[in-house]
């Protein structure tokens, strides 16, 4: 039986890394939560009261959301009323997307277009695509280029063939798997020019980017508390005055009669001290993750030569924190399970059904065949990744992507596979 | 012991659970392995299939959590529409009836998994069969490796599981020795009683789940609504087995040597005795019926032979034979004859289909198998296909 308080629970729980644990380079998947901000949960926990109430237990705790509003507001570059607290980051796209697409749809013409990206994360993409099925929008995805970028041209080129019919844009601000930084301010200047919603999901933008909702000139954007140190199941859709989607949850009233549902104060408390902590260390965090992602992707280049960078060079247009690779002639849940059993937690990038890899529809986007989208790997940088962690990938990497061509080449047509083994002979007579 | 890298396939059911779970408790490095069959499986169970469900697969997960091992999904799907279901379809377009789960055991679990496995370090498949792997005893030494130890450490023969109703080495006996040498079957001195018993002891939820039967990838059960959804109707007649029409029916596909139910041949025969499908043959379409008697074979030609052990001389040698999963063996002589397996049964079978696995034993120990592509009496004027 496993046991769950196991001395490096403890101290993952702690956001500590104890000598001789796991490697986990998983970061953009959830990251431990800081020290403060899970201080700051517990204390919060300990403490009665409704926000939406009008006694004092209700007042207090309305008081510790209100300041911890004013925290993420000042931290993401907008007015406290801008802040829509949400579930997390689903929940914000969601609310984002159906939301300013439903708004759109009063008035003498309906405007049915919705543009996004065809690498955007399952949360915004899915929502177009229920929206182009069920709710009669006209779908344009947008294309990128082979490193993931969006060119504003592009988005102009869309926009122009008839503006007046554009419900939203949507481009997320820095890409979950590949990593890629699109030129949102640019993008939502164009969408401006045309005063079309403009929504950006800026959860793996946080924290390692300067994001402020003020200054992108962004409509909308999508940030989240565990990406960046904070809980799992707080989120804020950033929304600017005077923007009124139609609401995805009724009930209450709260959050601007746009998001029902009690706010959960302990989780909103531990969100704000993650951003603040992470606003204030981020330059310096984004520096040093960056120089250990810059020294993996150079390790991983020179121990497998022909593995392929996916994504935008290090650099301004791609995430600090993020190396995403194909390696070809391997399959990307086959390199997980060998990493995983040598204790090095990784990610393929792209989304599960039912525990079955798929092809990432990102790659797939950028122009990657089917064979490179499938023998990928994204490790992604955090607060408590070090060097150690670099080193350790770098003693496996090289027999794990060997056995996992070995296997890719046992599956092969009969023909080949004869000379294989004893095994695969019986197997293919 | 040796510890050994296993993979366990799981399948979300209360057999690969407790396998699994015996294996990893013998010391073994294991990891849980459910097998994604099906390109878009369904959400949960229906009937008694047990496998190929999203509810199946959160079982195997739950399972392993429980035992404590790491888990993940293969997606076989490719694999296994290519090798069994395409496969099953065209045997039943050749007039054959196939046994899907032979074939997935022969094409999928110990060849497409097993080689993977291997391919990525492990040293053998556990599955939750009902079937032992005894080890041949070392004349030297001695030794007797048990259940756990894999084939690996030895040469192993498979033999018949301790609970004779749920024994599956029928459904195994396509198995070369090369692949038994990779597998490991930790519940062959099991009853069910015992391994649903030990679930519960263990902790794991699928203790009570139904056993699963019917094919896995046809959803509602429906064989021949599955078969004309793929085949297409091919109307042709039924004849007697004096050469009368005295039906029609809407795919030959549709039945299966031995078959008495759901032929729709309104008058009784002459003799006012029912009446059973005699043969099909898929080229006219036509499906030929007749009294019982008429289909007792003694004489049966197996193609493709596999052996679980070394592969005997040309010599005729004295087995028992098993003709369908849980149908009873006949004593019979067995020689191979330029390639194919010639067999002849002590007394006559009945309603012996083509297509269905021909298991070859001694006692309770599997020697191989063939595919039964013919059949006849040896003292019938003419063989049964022939027979108007």
């Amino acid at each position: 039986m496993v046991n769950l308080e196991s001395a490096s629970d403890r101290h993952k729980a702690a956001g500590r890394l104890a000598p001789g644990t796991p490697v986990y380079l998983d970061h953009a998947a959830t990251t431990p939560m800081l020290p403060e901000a899970l201080a700051a949960m517990v204390a919060e926990l300990v403490h009665t009261g409704n926000p939406s109430s009008l006694h004092n237990a209700g007042r207090r705790a309305r008081r510790v959301v209100e300041e911890s509003r004013e925290q993420i507001a000042l931290a993401f570059g907008a007015r406290p009323s801008e802040v829509v607290f949400t579930s997390g980051g689903t929940e914000a796209d969601n609310l984002a997307v159906k939301g300013l697409f439903w708004a759109r749809q009063s008035g003498p013409r309906p405007r049915r277009r919705v543009l996004a990206t065809a690498i955007e994360h399952h949360a915004v993409l899915d929502s177009v695509q229920w929206l182009g099925e069920h709710q009669n929008a006209d779908v344009e995805w947008l294309s990128v280029d082979s490193a993931g970028l969006l060119s504003p041209e592009v988005l102009r080129a869309a926009i122009e063939r008839d503006p007046d019919s554009v419900a939203l844009v949507s481009v997320m601000w820095a890409n979950n798997e590949v990593g890629a930084v699109q030129p949102i301010t640019r993008l939502a200047e164009v969408a401006a020019e045309f005063g079309i919603p403009f929504h950006s999901d800026a959860v793996q933008a946080a924290g390692q980017l300067p994001v402020s909702l003020a200054a992108s000139g962004a409509t909308a954007l999508t940030v989240t508390g565990h990406k960046i140190g904070g809980p799992v199941g707080a989120g804020a859709l950033l929304l600017a005055r005077g923007v009124d989607p139609v609401p995805v949850l009724h009930g209450g009233g709260q959050e601007r009669d746009v998001r029902s549902g009690t706010l959960d104060t302990a989780a909103i408390r531990a969100f704000a001290v993650a951003v603040e902590h992470a606003t204030a260390r981020r330059d310096e965090h984004a520096a040093r993750i960056g120089q250990l992602r810059d020294n993996l992707v150079d390790r991983i280049l020179s121990i497998v030569p022909d593995a392929i960078l996916n994504g935008p060079a290090p650099g301004e247009h791609r995430l600090p924190g993020n190396a995403h690779f194909s390696f070809p002639g391997c399959e990307g849940d086959a390199l997980l399970m060998l990493l995983d059993a040598k204790g090095v937690a990784c990610s393929t990038g792209s989304a599960c059904t039912a525990g079955v890899a798929q092809p990432s529809h990102v790659l797939l986007a950028m122009g990657a065949d089917k064979f490179r989208a499938r023998g990928s790997l994204r490790f992604t940088f955090g607060r408590t990744s070090t060097q150690a962690d670099v080193d350790a990938l770098g003693t496996v990497i090289g027999e794990v992507v060997e056995r996992a061509r070995r296997a890719v080449r046992q599956a092969a047509p009969p023909a080949a596979a004869s000379q294989a083994g004893p095994i695969a002979a019986a197997a293919a007579s | 012991m040796t510890a050994l890298r296993v993979l366990a396939a799981m399948s979300g059911g209360v057999d690969s659970a407790v396998a699994a779970a015996r294996a990893a408790e013998a010391g073994h490095e294991v990891t849980g392995v459910h097998l994604a069959l099906s390109a878009n499986p369904t959400s949960y169970r229906t009937g008694a299939r047990g496998c190929c469900t999203l509810e199946d697969a959160r079982d195997a997960r739950r399972a392993a959590d429980v035992i404590g091992i790491p888990f993940y999904v293969w997606d076989m799907a490719e694999r296994f529409a290519a090798d069994v279901v395409d496969d099953f379809v065209a045997e039943y377009a050749r007039g054959n009836t196939p046994n899907p789960c032979l074939r997935c055991n022969e094409k999928i679990k110990f060849a497409a998994v097993l080689d993977r496995a291997v391919a990525l370090g492990f040293d053998a498949v556990c599955t939750g069969h009902h079937a032992r792997l005894v080890p041949v005893e070392d004349r030297e030494s001695g030794d007797s490796a048990g259940p756990l130890a894999g084939g690996l450490t030895g040469q192993v023969r498979l033999a018949r599981s301790a609970d004779p109703a749920k024994d599956q080495s029928y459904v195994l006996g396509v198995l070369t020795a090369a692949q038994l040498s990779r597998a490991m079957f930790p519940l062959g001195d099991s009853t069910k009683v015992q391994v649903r018993a030990e679930a519960a002891r263990r902790g794991l939820a699928v203790a009570e789940k139904p056993d699963s039967h019917d094919v896995c990838f046809i959803a509602d059960g429906d064989t021949q609504g599955f078969l004309t959804s793929k085949l297409g109707a091919s109307p042709g007649p039924i004849v007697d087995h004096d050469g009368q029409v005295v039906g029609s029916h809407q795919g030959s596909y549709g039945f299966t040597i031995g078959q008495r139910r759901g032929l729709r041949i309104g008058s009784p025969a002459a003799d006012g005795r029912a009446r059973y499908v005699l043969d099909i043959e898929p080229v006219s379409g036509t499906v030929r019926v007749g009294p019982p008697e008429l289909l007792d074979v003694d004489e049966i030609v197996a193609v493709r032979p596999v052996w679980s052990g070394r592969a005997p001389s040309s010599e005729p040698m004295a087995a028992e034979v098993q003709l369908r999963a849980h149908g009873e063996t006949f004593p019979a002589t067995c020689w191979l004859d330029d390639g194919s397996l010639r067999i002849r049964l002590e007394r006559p079978a009945r309603g012996v289909a083509r297509g269905q696995a021909a298991v070859l034993y001694d006692g309770d120990t599997v020697l191989g198998s063939g595919t039964i592509s013919q059949t006849a009496l040896a003292d019938a004027a003419l063989p049964v296909s022939a027979r108007s």
